[in-house]
């Protein structure tokens, strides 16, 4: 583990570096905007790329409003020959979906709010107290990546039973607020923060934690916006907790009723596409709402969780 | 916690210098700088002891122990790591996933790179457009990447085996031939995983100097002689990054997997961690699932420390 602490303080600086280049590769992108020509090969090349990733998911999309009946009858064609809602309803309906949306939104939102404030706490904590407490919690934090969850499938369950937190929402939301990824990104933020802002609050008269939630956590709001995002999509998509923690279909995430669905013996295919495809939709409202704090974030450490 | 000596955030120095009056009051700060600190990260302490070094110790324990699930921890030695390398379904289960991980990482590795390259390109029009396209498929769980890949490459009704048939063709197995199935595993996973590794790759090409891109450009370098010579080693730390979390990433596939082949044909293309999950809960084998849990994270250590060294070296 001590080796691999050396890891995210050069990614630290990477971003920092990073932040302060941002003005002047600006000025030098202006300058250069003049005399590159667009290229149309590698225009061509790039949007032959998007076409090929775009396909899986474009195909997918159209299929699903596809009648059952067409979806199997040779020739296939792109383009449903008639358009019907069918799939969705059906998944709506017949598969209790509208409560496992419930259950899949409530985990989702309720553990994000809690990664965020807890991670944002402890980012603090580690960029701003150099202590030997807050220098080996950063270790276990390190240490936490390496020992994902897959790897303790077993002991976990054991665990979340002995804590009386199986086959409940809570046992998927209390053992997701602490992400390695998220405490990073806030110690990497709060490190590019001057401590002079710090020691003229101390001067004032602030005490430690009014500085931390009344200057720190408000000027941390871009690094908040990211993080809830990722946190969003982390826990929307999540397989692994709710398989261990759940047995009780009326507890379900989408994710896991999903599999149930794909992993039966006779795939009810109209239903699996019109129910995959209503999953992925609140996750792409809230990129198309919050692309900039995704797109344009200065991610670098391990934010796959 | 409250000693004063926990605190380095004063140095002894300015305490000798201090008179007594002076001291007593850094004493107080000194505490707070610790008590404050303390609060702050309380929460997370507590969860990483209950759900990290709990299961954890745990793991270890019952990888000695024929534990089933209930009852009574048994210990029986390193019987289990014993049978466990005399398993012809767990050293399958483990090297197809070096075989899995092996082959989609590079993949994975060359199109965020490439993509992020282009992306990048002042000689590409329409990026943004481009940037949100090639993304989406961050959004989608790696469950639904599963169904959609499933879809695509159905062996009796996917488009692909359509079209194969439509330009006179046989119909491919991708589902009956094992490789094959791996193949489109792979392809899904490189779908899937191009896009977070493409802005990491974006944020670090944009760091890249201009200056020494136009200096080699002067000096009559090719495209191909600029990438190669100053933006590659330009990027070398993000690379290095990408590479590791994919290769421990791929090494812990599951999700995906379980939705796209189950594992199959048959058990073909099980992976280390449904093999894990599998004997663990499907079978209730608590003990030795730990066992190849413990086998599972040596070799993800491993892992990280072999390409720590790489890095160090190159660096």
């Amino acid at each position: 583990m001590a080796t691999a602490a050396n890891l995210p303080p050069a990614v630290a600086e990477e971003a920092a570096v990073g932040a302060a280049k941002t003005a002047r590769t600006q000025v030098q992108r202006n300058n250069r905007q003049g005399r590159t020509k667009v290229s149309a090969p590698l225009t061509g090349l790039m949007w032959l790329i998007v076409a090929i990733y775009a396909f899986p998911l474009l195909w997918f999309i159209l299929s699903s409003f596809k009648p059952g009946s067409e979806l199997f009858s040779y020739p296939l064609s792109m383009i449903p020959r008639e358009w019907t809602f069918q799939g969705f309803m059906d998944a709506w309906e017949r598969v209790d979906f509208a409560q496992y949306f419930l259950n899949t939104a409530t985990v989702a939102i309720i553990t994000t709010v809690l990664t965020v404030f807890f991670s944002a706490c402890t980012g603090y904590a580690l960029a701003k107290y150099n202590n030997k407490g807050t220098r080996l919690f950063f270790v276990c934090i390190l240490a936490t990546t390496m020992l994902p969850t897959e790897v303790i499938l077993n002991p976990t369950f054991t665990v979340i039973r002995d804590l009386g937190l199986y086959n409940s929402l809570a046992g998927i939301i209390v053992p997701s607020v602490l992400t390695a990824t998220g405490v990073f990104m806030f110690r990497q933020f709060f490190l590019t923060v001057p401590d002079d802002l710090l020691h003229s609050a101390r001067i004032d008269g602030a005490s430690e934690l009014a500085i931390f939630f009344r200057i720190m956590l408000p000027i941390s709001k871009p690094i908040l916006f990211t993080l809830a995002i990722f946190s969003f999509q982390w826990r929307w998509n999540d397989y692994i907790w709710p398989l261990i923690v759940l047995n009780d279909p009326k507890w379900y995430t989408l994710q896991v009723a999903l599999r149930s669905i794909v992993g039966a013996e006779n795939i009810d295919w109209p239903v699996l596409l019109g129910a995959s495809v209503i999953s992925i939709l609140p996750l792409v409202l809230v990129f198309f709402v919050f692309q900039k704090y995704v797109l344009n974030a200065d991610v670098s450490a391990g934010l796959k969780d | 916690m409250t000693n004063p000596t926990m605190s380095s955030t004063v140095t002894p120095e300015t305490l000798r210098t201090g008179g007594p009056v002076r001291s007593k009051s850094q004493l107080k700060r000194r505490n707070r700088y610790v008590i404050a600190p303390l609060i702050l990260i309380g929460v997370n302490v507590v969860l990483f002891l209950v759900f990290f070094v709990w299961p954890g110790a745990l793991g270890l324990i019952y990888s000695f122990t024929d534990y089933r699930g209930v009852g009574r921890l048994n210990f029986i030695g390193l019987a289990n790591f014993q049978k466990l390398f005399a398993d012809s379904s767990f050293y399958a289960a483990l090297s197809r996933t070096f075989l899995y991980t092996v082959l989609s990482v590079p993949l994975t590795y060359v199109s965020s790179l490439g993509v992020a390259a282009l992306l990048t390109s002042k000689a590409v029009r329409g990026r943004t457009a481009a940037k949100i396209v090639i993304f989406l498929p961050w959004l989608i769980s790696p469950i639904v990447v599963g169904v959609i890949w499933k879809w695509l490459f159905g062996q009796d009704f996917g488009f692909v085996n359509f079209v194969i048939s439509l330009v006179g063709g046989n119909p491919v197995p991708w589902s009956s031939n094992g490789n094959l199935a791996l193949a489109v595993v792979i392809f899904a996973a490189a779908w899937g995983g191009t896009a977070f590794n493409m802005l990491l790759f974006i944020a670090a090409l944009k760091n890249i100097p201009e200056a020494l891109l136009e200096a080699a450009e002067l000096d009559g370098a090719s495209a191909w002689q600029r990438f190669r010579n100053v933006t590659l080693p330009g990027i070398a730390p993000t690379s290095f990054m990408v590479i590791l979390l994919s290769t421990i990433h791929a090494m812990k596939e599951f999700p995906m997997i379980q939705a796209l082949t189950n594992g199959g044909p048959g058990t073909e293309n099980t992976l280390i961690v449904q093999y894990i999950y599998k004997t663990g809960f499907e079978q209730a084998k608590v003990g030795y699932a730990s066992a190849a849990s413990m086998v599972l994270m040596v070799v993800l250590l491993a892992i990280a420390l072999i390409q720590l060294r790489f890095n160090r070296k190159k660096a």
